[in-house]
């Protein structure tokens, strides 16, 4: 990490589309009279996603001044949580998991593919589509490596898949989230390993699906209670 | 009272106390960085840590109450070891991460001599760094014209964000990129905006917030320090007057629960620049004209020859707002001499009468008895600008109380630190609260120890006196006067103002106020204006008299002046001076007046000579034994004792027909309220940021 400050340049305002000031309003009723100050970061955070992915500086004092708080309050926070982006990002907001498991899996080779078809780390490529960055583990380890891109997971990539998600977007079609290898969710990716002897399963003789330790239905095929 | 052993020595110690508070009490020191009793608890410098037996760990001592800790097995007391080797390592290993980023720069640092970090270095300490890596390097920011900024150094105790935040009232400190890459800013880097600003500078442990105006001027240990009384405003408050040969070199705050706590207003701290230009260092007197120095006996002889053309009745005499008592008792002894009842040392004609009482004029309450109060009506005063240290202690009230301490205030809008009703603007409202068709007035009638504070701008105007009595009867109806309890308060803004009150420097029988006087020099009525460092008047309106100033700046007044007797500022002589609550106290000299300028009672005692009028005094002892025999709670040096509250019982059932022009602000800029303050290069900054602000934002903030 290092030191987070406010975007040299900023828009003119901010202010909440009248569905988000109504959902916004109904955030802070849910907090005791007095206490509004603990809508904040749900307030930030729908800021962020109606200002394109960033707080900018507007935004952040219109939150400030929603919750009658303080600015620098206000500061503290979205320089705390990283989640908070203070710099504009891509139309597509690449979040590469550099953490221990997707490093061993080569998120380095990821980051090298984000370089080559977006850019520099944390810069907006020229058609401002598409930034990327790298953060601590997203939590998907067991589909190493793994990007979040705007709210959804592309897990199980290489560097050509990744490059092939990203011209993808940028083409404008629909890239379906989840593991790019054809593996279905987190399930063992040699195939079952477990739970594979088909008289575990009673009467069924059908046994497991190949490649998948459990059914769409598990409470079907699943041993004991669910 | 829970049982704690100290270092094997058992203790009985009070309730809610912390582990530190009551090894302090054992007289055993723990080091501490960000734990500041005044402050919240933050327990983030984890230096203070200490060996409670039967702990996993070293213990936090700052934030550990000595109620939380269980007993010994065997029923023994808690029992903590200071001194032990868990307690030494935890503390050397903390020692040792805060200097991990902390530049070891003291040579160039203006802390150095005074800081914490390099004394518990010292003192807890390894010898060496085992550290190789590099340092962090912080931006430096910028926190307004005070305030000088080396963030590297920054250990992040938070100090200066509690203070700001809960004593100043004033949420502009933060602490950005909270973690590894913690940085204390304020928002955009703003600047300050307290009167209060600078103690973050004494609260710093360390060298990363010194003072601007004093960067790189002196060591701490060429400064010779003499304890002191700031006369800029009138609260009085304790300070320490460092000074190194002829000069000041700066004026920090002394502890004195009973006034400012530890606290100190911006303009108390930086008005030392301001005593070292403008100076009047000889007499001069007015050739053709024109202002020529000369002597000190051609100046007497100059007066003297002035006077005898002139009479008793024709000789007036004004005392300024930083005079202190011993000239003014001589000054009046002077007017008394030459027959003269015209003098007055109300410059802004604020309408007290000292012999209705002292009741009437001074701060009842008292500024501790601000914390048992609980409802307050501010009447024409802003206490943010007439007295930040007082005002302080209202927000503290505030906080005590959780909020549900009701404030009302009359009079023009105001920038408090803690939140208002604003009941109206003038003394309409006042009488309604009076007659209680105000609901602030059952407010007050509910509380058990309602305040009323009456600010100059109440007073200073024709019907000063019926919002007096104005005030006297809310007081009484509703109940604010009490056993034990007085809720009638007066917020004077001068230095001088009380002890003038104190010793009667009014008109005498027919004698002329501030405000005839000037008109009657104006008209020729008056011959001779004796202004004793007076400067708040209007000089331009006195005509052909001729004008004495007696004073230490070359202001207003002395341009106007046909005789200038050069007299001392208050860090060089000894004076006494009397705060709003009636505390009368002693200013020490620090340094001596530059060139021929001499202490302000001697002047007057050779000009009686000269005059062939010599006052019945020789040396400032005999002095001060008159003046104690006219005055005698002025003997009485930091104490205070309750004034008889019957005159303001009688006051309230005087007539009241105020008009109804609403209250101003008794203060138009702050930072230049008095000569030695538009002296100063520091304030006239601080004065021209302010201006700049207002006409950015168009608002007071």
């Amino acid at each position: 990490m290092s030191v987070r400050r406010l975007a040299a340049e900023q828009p003119e305002g901010f202010a909440f589309t009248p569905e988000n000031l109504d959902w916004a309003q109904a955030v802070i009723k849910k907090y005791p009279e007095g206490r509004q100050a603990s809508a904040v970061i749900s307030l930030l955070w729908r800021a962020q996603e109606q200002n394109g992915g960033w707080v900018s500086e507007p935004a952040l004092r219109y939150v400030a001044d929603l919750l009658d708080m303080a600015y620098i309050r206000v500061y503290e926070i979205v320089t705390f949580y990283t989640m908070f982006n203070l710099q504009p990002v891509g139309r597509y907001y690449v979040q590469v998991c550099g953490t221990t498991p997707c490093m061993l899996n080569g998120a380095e080779d990821i980051k090298e593919a984000c370089r080559k078809h977006i850019g520099p780390k944390d810069t907006v490529s020229e058609d401002g589509l598409f930034s990327w960055t790298e953060v601590e583990c997203l939590g998907a380890c067991v589909n190493a490596p793994m990007v979040q891109i705007n709210k959804y997971y592309y897990e199980d990539l290489t560097p050509e898949s990744l490059g092939s998600i990203i011209e993808r977007l940028r083409k404008g079609e629909d890239v379906p989230p989840g593991p790019q290898d054809g593996r279905q969710g987190c399930a063992p990716k040699t195939g079952p390993n477990t739970l594979t002897d088909p008289a575990i399963y009673g009467s069924d003789e059908s046994g497991p699906e190949p490649g998948y330790a459990g059914t769409s239905d598990p409470k079907s095929k699943m041993p004991g209670p669910y | 009272m829970p049982k704690i052993i100290i270092d094997d020595i058992e203790y009985d110690v009070p309730d809610g106390i912390t582990l530190i508070q009551a090894c302090e009490l054992a007289g055993v020191e723990i080091p501490r960085f960000c734990f500041h009793e005044r402050l919240s608890i933050a327990g983030n410098c984890r230096m203070c840590l200490v060996e409670v037996v039967g702990m996993p760990k070293p213990v936090a001592s700052c934030a550990m109450s000595v109620n939380d800790l269980r007993p010994g097995l065997d029923g023994t007391p808690p029992t903590i070891n200071t001194k032990s080797e868990t307690t030494r390592r935890a503390q050397e290993g903390t020692l040792e991460f805060l200097l991990v980023n902390h530049p070891l720069d003291c040579p160039i640092c203006d802390q150095g001599g005074e800081c914490d970090l390099q004394d518990q270095a010292m003192a807890y300490g390894f010898d060496e760094g085992r550290f190789k890596d590099n340092k962090r390097a912080v931006e430096d920011k910028y926190l307004g014209p005070l305030i000088k900024t080396s963030m590297t150094r920054c250990i992040h105790c938070t100090r200066c964000v509690r203070f700001m935040t809960e004593v100043a009232g004033v949420q502009e400190l933060g602490a950005i990129g909270r973690g590894e890459d913690m940085e204390i800013t304020t928002y955009l880097e703003r600047g300050l905006h307290s009167n209060l600003s600078a103690n973050v500078v004494d609260l710093c442990p360390v060298g990363a917030l010194t003072s601007k105006p004093y960067a790189f001027q002196a060591r701490p240990w060429e400064l010779t320090k003499t304890q002191s009384i700031d006369v800029m405003d009138a609260v009085g408050s304790s300070i320490r007057v460092d000074s190194r040969g002829k000069e000041v070199m700066r004026i920090l705050p002394r502890i004195n629960d009973a006034v400012n706590e530890e606290w100190l207003s911006d303009k108390a701290r930086y008005i030392w620049d301001g005593l070292r230009t403008q100076r009047l260092d000889r007499p001069y007197m007015r050739k053709d004209g024109k202002l020529t120095p000369c002597n000190w006996d051609e100046a007497f002889a100059a007066i003297a020859d002035r006077l005898k053309s002139s009479s008793g009745a024709k000789f007036g005499a004004i005392a300024g707002d930083l005079a202190a008592a011993e000239e003014m008792f001589a000054l009046k002894m002077l007017a008394e001499r030459l027959g003269s009842p015209n003098m007055d040392c109300r410059q802004a004609g604020a309408k007290f009468d000292p012999s209705l009482g002292r009741a009437t004029y001074v701060f009842n309450t008292s500024i501790a008895g601000i914390e048992e109060a609980d409802a307050l009506l501010l009447v024409g005063c802003d206490p943010q600008i007439e007295a930040p240290v007082l005002n302080a202690r209202i927000r503290k009230r505030w906080k005590q109380l959780e909020g549900h301490f009701p404030v009302g205030v009359i009079g023009a809008d105001v920038d408090l630190t803690y939140p208002y009703v604003k009941l109206g603007a003038g003394p309409e409202t006042l009488a309604e609260v009076a007659s209680g068709k105000n609901g602030f007035a059952k407010t007050l009638k509910d509380a058990k120890k309602p305040m009323v504070v009456l600010g100059q701008a109440a007073f200073a105007r024709p019907d000063g006196y019926e919002i007096l009595a104005l005030g006297a009867r809310i007081v009484t109806e509703r109940g604010a006067i009490d056993e034990g309890w007085n809720g009638f308060n007066v917020l004077h803004t001068a230095a001088a103002r009380v002890a003038g009150l104190d010793l009667g420097f009014v008109p005498g029988e027919k004698g002329l106020d501030t405000g005839r006087m000037v008109k009657a020099a104006g008209t020729g009525e008056l011959d001779v204006l004796y202004l004793l460092g007076a400067d708040e008047i209007d000089v331009a309106a006195l005509g052909d008299a001729f004008v004495i100033y007696q004073g230490s700046h070359g202001d207003k007044g002395a341009h106007r002046a046909d005789v200038i007797l050069p007299g001392a500022a208050f860090t060089e002589k000894e004076g006494t001076y009397v705060n709003t609550e009636g505390r009368a106290q002693m200013t020490a000299r620090a340094i001596f007046p530059p060139g021929e300028a001499r202490e302000d009672w001697t002047i007057l005692r050779d000009l009686a000579k000269a005059l062939g009028k010599p006052l019945d005094f020789e040396t400032l002892r005999e002095l001060r034994a008159k003046m104690y025999g006219a005055a005698p709670q002025l003997a009485r040096l930091d104490t205070l004792e309750p004034a008889d509250a019957g005159p303001i019982v009688k006051l309230a059932s005087h007539a009241v027909a105020p008009e109804d022009s609403p209250f101003g602000l008794s203060i138009a800029d702050y930072y230049l309220s008095n000569p030695i303050a538009r002296a100063s290069a520091i304030m006239a900054s601080l004065s021209a940021m302010h201006a700049d602000e207002e006409k950015a934002t168009g608002t007071d903030g």
